[in-house]
């Protein structure tokens, strides 16, 4: 064992060859705990199918039940409804149910606890561990917009920008909801369990597997106010063109709405340790 | 020793873990304490488990916000001003959290991208004897190269502070020697320290100066020297049926500081061992008494820490 000298120059960024900028710096750290949690996700092969097959399974199983609804009010085709209710699904899955167990492993093996003592923000700590998870989604995602347009017969994506806001307000609400959930678990597997309601209440509320137009309307203005709606309304409007401003105006409040209860709840109460 | 600027500044620090505002509930780990750390200067933080080494040192580096007092580490506050303070530190928790499934090599990797200035991965592996373990994944070591992977992760950033919750816990003899080297070297060149460990040979390796705890308070600190001679030599004996302290020589005459009586038991507290000792023995030889269960003891930290940690008990 040996110590090996001290550089000349102390001051932070001196012993890299050029003074980076604190971006890249937040970049370099997100990345490296990316890194790391995609080599776990890889090794933790229930959690790595739960994420890559359930949306493909969930979508080929409500596709036939979807299909049996009369959609004539929603202006939809079947094909339509259940491969733009698909984001849903893959949200739910790939982001959702796997970071709240993720988050609930890292906390009980206590690495947020020693995360916490390294350079790493708190907001840090969580975006870097869900980053192969949000990388998941994507993918999945874009292979909907393509095999959905190449094979299915849809349309090309008429407002991207709001199917890209759609997404990047449900990325940040769900890993957000899986923190939140986390907390409440002392087990990755509780934290399956404690994600359920969520889950179950979004497929059937939020338009992912019925759309809200087949709903009566009392039950349909109460579904809008559910996190995942809002999410699953922009994503599938920005695909299929069918968002006035007056309902685009009110998904994306509601869902900011969500993001921002969503973070406040994950500042106060996330625990970063174990109570062991 | 003068180690001119504080490096830690610890004021009036308390901890209380439970419902806040209730002062039924809930416990306080860490009352009142305060402690100064100059720089390059090694520390040591002593005390039985559940002294509240952990609770204090956790909040030195940050983790949690005191319940009373302030804590300044480099000028700044560890839990507020986190960003400032965390590039110059290194950490090893009592209990080091890794993911079972990375590699060690995999584990340092990642905590190099969250370091700035950090040492090769290569590098850190060799300072704590782990080279061979790069392959290995983290659920595999045993807990001995746990700790010294931990340490590894503490020394990557080469911090001018260091943190060492127990370090050597769980390592076998010569690893536990090489971490002492390595701390040595680390102090030598300029590295502050603040170390706890149960073990009190290992503070009396290290430590420039040692502060005892006991129930969450500093009962004694100092140099190793300061704190020895606070806490006399003792000699413990029985007197043997029908005679009692009255009978003994006067106690000043013996150089007796003090004594304390437990039944037939007798404790004498004292700083001259040797006259003490023989003015006892004289007398027991003159008076034909058998002095039963004969203990004297030379004043040392073991002794030190032992009378504070027995009058908790």
């Amino acid at each position: 064992m040996a110590v090996t000298e001290r550089g000349e120059a102390t001051g932070p960024g001196a012993a890299g060859p050029a003074p980076r900028g604190a971006a890249a710096v937040v970049a370099t750290r997100l990345l490296a705990l990316g890194r790391a949690e995609a080599t776990l996700l890889k090794r933790n092969k229930t959690a790595l199918y739960v994420a890559l097959l359930m949306p493909v399974l969930m979508v080929w199983a409500m596709h036939s039940a979807t299909a049996k609804l009369d959609l004539e009010k929603t202006g939809m085709s079947a094909n339509e409804a259940s491969i733009t209710g698909a984001f849903g699904f893959v949200l739910l899955f790939a982001v959702y149910q796997n970071l709240s167990g993720a988050f609930v492993a890292r906390r009980e093996e206590l690495v947020l606890k020693r995360l916490r003592t390294s350079e790493a923000g708190d907001a840090e700590i969580l975006a870097g561990s869900a980053l192969p998870a949000v990388g998941v989604a994507l993918a999945q995602c874009v292979v909907l917009v393509v095999a959905g347009a190449a094979w299915l017969h849809l349309r090309v994506p008429a407002r991207p920008d709001l199917l890209i806001a759609g997404f990047v307000l449900g990325v940040v609400l769900f890993v957000a909801l899986a923190a939140v959930t986390a907390t409440g678990a002392r087990t990755a597997e509780s934290a399956q369990l404690l994600s359920t309601p969520l889950l179950l209440l979004s497929v059937a509320g939020s338009g992912v597997a019925v759309p809200l137009k087949v709903m009566p309307d009392l039950v349909a203005d109460i579904c809008e106010l559910l996190p995942m709606t809002p999410v699953v309304e922009l994503m599938r409007g920005g695909w299929l063109g069918t968002l006035g401003l007056y309902e685009t105006v009110g998904h994306l409040a509601t869902a900011l709405a969500w993001v921002v209860i969503a973070v406040f709840a994950v500042r106060k109460w996330f625990r970063w340790e174990s109570r062991r | 020793m003068d180690f001119g600027e504080n490096v830690i500044d610890v004021t009036g620090l308390r901890r209380r873990y439970g419902p806040p505002g209730d002062e039924k509930k809930g416990f306080e780990a860490v009352r009142d304490i305060s402690f100064r750390v100059g720089r390059g200067e090694l520390f040591a933080l002593l005390g039985t488990n559940g002294a509240g080494k952990t609770s204090t040192v956790e909040l030195i580096e940050g983790l949690a916000r005191p319940s009373g007092g302030t804590v300044r580490v480099l000028g700044h506050d560890p839990y507020g001003e986190r960003r400032a303070v965390r590039p110059r530190i290194g950490v090893m928790l009592q209990e080091g959290g890794f993911p079972a499934e990375l590699t060690v090599a995999e584990t340092v990797r990642m905590w190099a991208g969250c370091t700035s200035g950090a040492r090769p991965v290569a590098e850190a592996l060799e300072l704590v004897g782990l080279a061979d373990r790069r392959t290995v994944r983290v659920k595999q070591l045993s807990g001995g190269e746990r700790r010294r992977l931990d340490l590894a992760l503490a020394l990557l950033g080469r911090p001018e502070v260091l943190f060492l919750d127990e370090p050597t816990t769980g390592l076998d003899p010569e690893a536990r020697h090489a971490t002492w080297h390595l701390v040595r070297e680390l102090r030598e060149s300029g590295t502050t320290v603040l170390l706890t460990t149960h073990y009190l040979e290992e503070a009396e390796e290290l430590a420039d100066r040692v502060a005892i705890m006991d129930k969450g308070r500093i009962a004694a600190s100092g140099t190793l020297a300061e704190v020895i001679a606070a806490h006399p030599a003792r000699i413990r004996f029985t007197l043997p049926e029908g005679w009692y302290v009255g009978d003994l020589p006067p106690l000043a005459e013996l150089g007796v500081d003090s004594y304390e009586q437990t039944g037939r038991g007798i404790e004498l507290r004292t700083r001259e061992l040797q006259r003490s000792l023989t003015g006892l023995l004289l007398w027991a030889r003159d008076k034909d008494v058998e002095l039963d269960g004969l203990d004297p003891r030379t004043a040392s930290l073991e002794e030190a820490f032992l009378s504070i940690a027995g009058r908790a008990a």
